[in-house]
């Protein structure tokens, strides 16, 4: 990509700004280079420096996870068990699935950009509770340091699901340490969402309205619910589980009266929601990409606004649908399979209005968009196999095998990482004040794209045949399958080291970004790239609904 | 910062315990409300994984949880609980203290309130070393014999105790952090550092506080009084 930013390939050359609203001359001091020194970041309220410190973090436990997710896929090459043990693959995926869930997925997006840019989206000068949310990211780390000890002293290998008996009663593995980690590491979950709604709530510019809000911070509303209701029940979820190892409590073992199908209600009531947790935010990063490079207002704001909160509402209410074969009863089990078809309803709204958002606009594809597009295919594809496993009958057919594994990747890898990484594009500019090349991330983009289908695809099949997952070795007709999907693991790595390397360069080689290099709206488009500390140099005052792109030559249609 | 700060208030002087970020007193004390009964949610959740277990397992095993809970000692609860409901008036009477700007009252009113949290975990501990007294702590010398439960019946009884502790246990650790700030505020009152205008940490404290007694107010009950005419 070159400075000035040119009309895309598919679409009309872009209006000019009228001159009031071109390029506010670039600041010299900005959050950046407000002060230098190690001391000047760790102790930093600023939540644009606190987004950094997470971005950081995230990203090297993302490749710690990652590293995990190769060790697996290399031993599902061959048939064989013959890479590493049957125990060492159950840490394996154990830890694959700690880090990148707990440690990886779930702060993310609301840790990283949704620290970076609500106070700005809202023209607030910072989060209601600056020191609090330092403070996040220090629970995070000694969160993450307790789990990375358990990692380093021998691992754990209940599976991230933590299932009892088996965790609190028979595995010699590191389980205290884990679970003291992910308990520590809730709070870190809690405080950030007890901020944002706080924020949200409380620090809105002038003129902005609730439903003049960008889709990003509906979402990030939303989650933030999830967060400060979910999160301390697995917080007291996993507490018991150390407890019960620790003193033999007896609270899920069946020699004395007590139920482990109990845990399992617990750990899911907040772990299905976290699922919500990890998908929502990238739904309302796809919102901003989709009418930014499409020039045109969201298909149905206000519904797509609801269907966020819909979906935590509803989120919490379908846990069950993880427990069709535990043994729970089959009236519950009906009652859950209907709640979850409920859930795709709001889901199904986001994804019909992103699709009628594309109608008639100006569609251009810059690689923000490349991963929008590729969002809404992937969601697509996860959502849909969700209902199969919603529905009770089929679900016993494919319950713990790679089919399941297959759903929930297409949800968090296809949804999920690739909001993740589609953000991260289109704020970079805003976030370091330097442009990434463009055409190096489109080749990225499309490689994860094609990686990704290839590495969890065949799973589908896999799955559907009755491979189980969490083994090591399978039989041989299975083979060519588990074979496409490591060569597409390879490939999806590949892609994910790209922008890493490109993105690094670009922050000390990429050219100079202006204020608003994609012409887009929103306030966070109106302030210097990258801002000053206080985000703006006076108080904004909003008066528009949000997106209110204009296609020249053409009426509004919605 | 400063010259940052002034830019974007603008000239006029403002209140010093007014932060950067937000643009009037009144505001800053809404959200801090705000973000604090947000917190309290966020306890409740916690507390209601608790709360869910005990009523599971009160409903299956409602004979060993009646045999249980009457080993708890009643009159000791009773006091503990009326102990408790007075610190939430001291702690009451010390925030509108601080709200009228009375400074001497207002640290005395939350010493009082610190005073009363000591005496509730001193009772306590006295209940929580009758019960080790009598091997009712779970674990590997758990002993049912004194509840009068046979065989199988006696096995959940381990169960109650186990949520006894756990639930009371963590009731009690909220207000043994509880104290200390109690204690800090009560430093920061002496130190005159709130007024009519800004006394917002006295009167988070405060809800935080009524919090902790509203947990005990459930957890009480549950414990000791509903089995008993059983």
């Amino acid at each position: 990509m070159t400075t000035q930013i040119g009309p895309g390939p598919g679409g009309p050359p872009r209006p000019p700004l009228p001159p009031a609203l071109s390029e506010p001359p670039a600041p010299r001091v900005n959050y950046l280079n407000v002060a230098y020194g190690v001391k000047s970041w760790l102790l930093t309220t600023d939540h644009k420096r606190i987004a950094l410190l997470y971005l950081a973090s995230v990203t090297l436990m993302f490749f710690l996870g990652g590293a995990f997710a190769v060790l697996i896929r290399l031993e599902l090459v061959t048939p064989a068990g013959d890479l590493v043990q049957s125990e060492t693959y159950n840490k394996l995926f154990t830890m694959h699935g700690i880090i990148m869930v707990f440690f990886f997925l779930i702060p993310s997006i609301p840790a990283v950009l949704g620290n970076f840019l609500i106070p700005i989206m809202i023209g607030a000068r910072d989060l209601a509770f600056p020191r609090l949310n330092l403070a996040s990211w220090y629970i995070y780390m000694f969160g993450a340091a307790f789990t990375i000890y358990a990692l380093v002293s021998g691992g754990v290998d209940t599976g991230w699901t933590f299932y009892a008996p088996y965790s609190t009663t028979y595995s010699n593995t590191h389980v205290i340490a884990a679970g003291l980690g992910i308990f520590i590491n809730g709070f870190s979950s809690i405080l950030t969402g007890l901020n944002f709604i706080v924020t949200i709530h409380r620090m809105r510019a002038p003129g902005l309205t609730w439903f003049r809000l960008p889709l990003f911070v509906w979402a990030h509303y939303a989650t933030s619910l999830i967060f400060v209701l979910g999160t301390p029940v697995i917080a007291i979820t996993l507490l018991t589980v150390v407890l019960e190892r620790a003193l033999h409590l007896g609270i899920y073992d069946p020699r004395l009266g007590g139920d482990p199908i109990l845990f399992q209600h617990l750990f899911w009531f907040y772990s299905h929601p976290a699922v919500y947790i990890m998908i929502l935010p990238a739904m309302g990063v796809i919102s901003e990409l989709v009418t930014c490079f499409s020039r045109k207002r969201i298909f149905g704001y206000p519904v797509v606004a609801m269907s966020s909160l819909a979906i935590a509402v509803i989120g919490f209410l379908v846990w069950g649908h993880h427990m069709f074969v535990s043994g729970q009863s089959t009236y519950a089990g009906l009652i859950f399979s209907f709640l979850s078809f409920l859930v795709a309803i709001p889901s199904a709204i986001k994804v019909f209005n992103w699709t009628a958002t594309l109608y008639k606009g100006s569609v251009s594809w810059d690689t923000p968009m490349l991963y929008a597009i590729g969002f809404v295919g992937l969601f697509t594809i996860g959502g849909l196999t969700g209902l199969f496993l919603a529905s009770l009958g089929l679900d016993v057919h494919v319950t713990d095998t790679y089919f399941v594994v297959a759903h929930f990747h297409y949800i968090m890898v296809g949804g999920a990482i690739m909001g993740y990484l589609g953000g991260i594009h289109f704020w970079w500019p805003k976030i370091t004040g330097r442009l990434y090349p463009e055409m190096w991330a489109r080749v990225a983009a499309v490689i994860i794209f094609a990686g990704f289908n290839l590495t969890f695809f065949p799973q589908f099949i896999l799955g559907y045949l009755g491979m189980p997952r969490r083994y090591h070795a399978y039989p041989e007709e299975f083979q060519v399958l588990n074979v496409m999907s490591s060569a597409g693991a390879s490939i999806l790595g590949l892609g994910y080291l790209l922008p890493m390397i490109y993105l690094v360069w670009s922050m000390r080689y990429g050219p100079k970004a202006s204020a608003n290099p994609w012409q887009a709206k929103g306030l966070e488009w109106q302030t210097a790239s990258p801002p000053i500390t206080e985000n703006f140099e006076r108080q904004p005052v909003v008066t528009e609904e949000a997106y209110a792109y204009a296609v020249e030559g053409e009426a509004h249609i919605v | 910062m400063s010259s940052v700060a002034d830019t974007a208030h603008g000239a006029e002087r403002h209140h010093p315990d007014l932060v950067h970020h937000f643009e009037s007193l009144p505001a800053q004390k809404e959200a801090a409300t705000f973000g604090m009964w947000v917190f309290i949610a966020q306890e409740v959740m916690f507390f209601g994984g608790l709360f869910a277990a005990y009523t599971i397992y009160r409903h299956l095993y409602f004979h060993a949880f009646v045999q249980s809970s009457r080993h708890l000692n009643l009159p000791l609860g009773a006091i503990n609980t009326a102990v408790l409901i007075c610190s939430s008036l001291t702690m009451a009477m010390g925030v509108h203290a601080s709200a009228i700007g009375r400074r001497r009252p207002t640290v005395a009113w939350l010493l009082l309130t610190v005073a009363l949290g000591g005496v509730f975990l001193g009772i306590k501990t006295v209940e929580y070393k009758d019960k080790f007294d009598h091997h009712l702590v779970p674990g590997e010398s758990f002993q049912a014999e004194e509840l009068h439960l046979e065989g199988s019946a006696a096995r959940p009884a381990q169960i109650f105790y186990a949520l006894y502790f756990a639930m009371t246990g963590l009731h009690a650790a909220h207000m043994v952090i509880g104290i200390p700030i109690i204690l800090f505020i009560a430093w920061m009152a002496h130190r005159g550092r709130f007024s009519p205008e800004y006394h917002t940490p006295v009167e988070l404290t405060g809800l935080y506080w009524h919090f902790v007694d509203i947990i005990w107010i459930f957890l009480f009950p549950l414990l000791y009084l509903i089995g008993r005419h059983h």
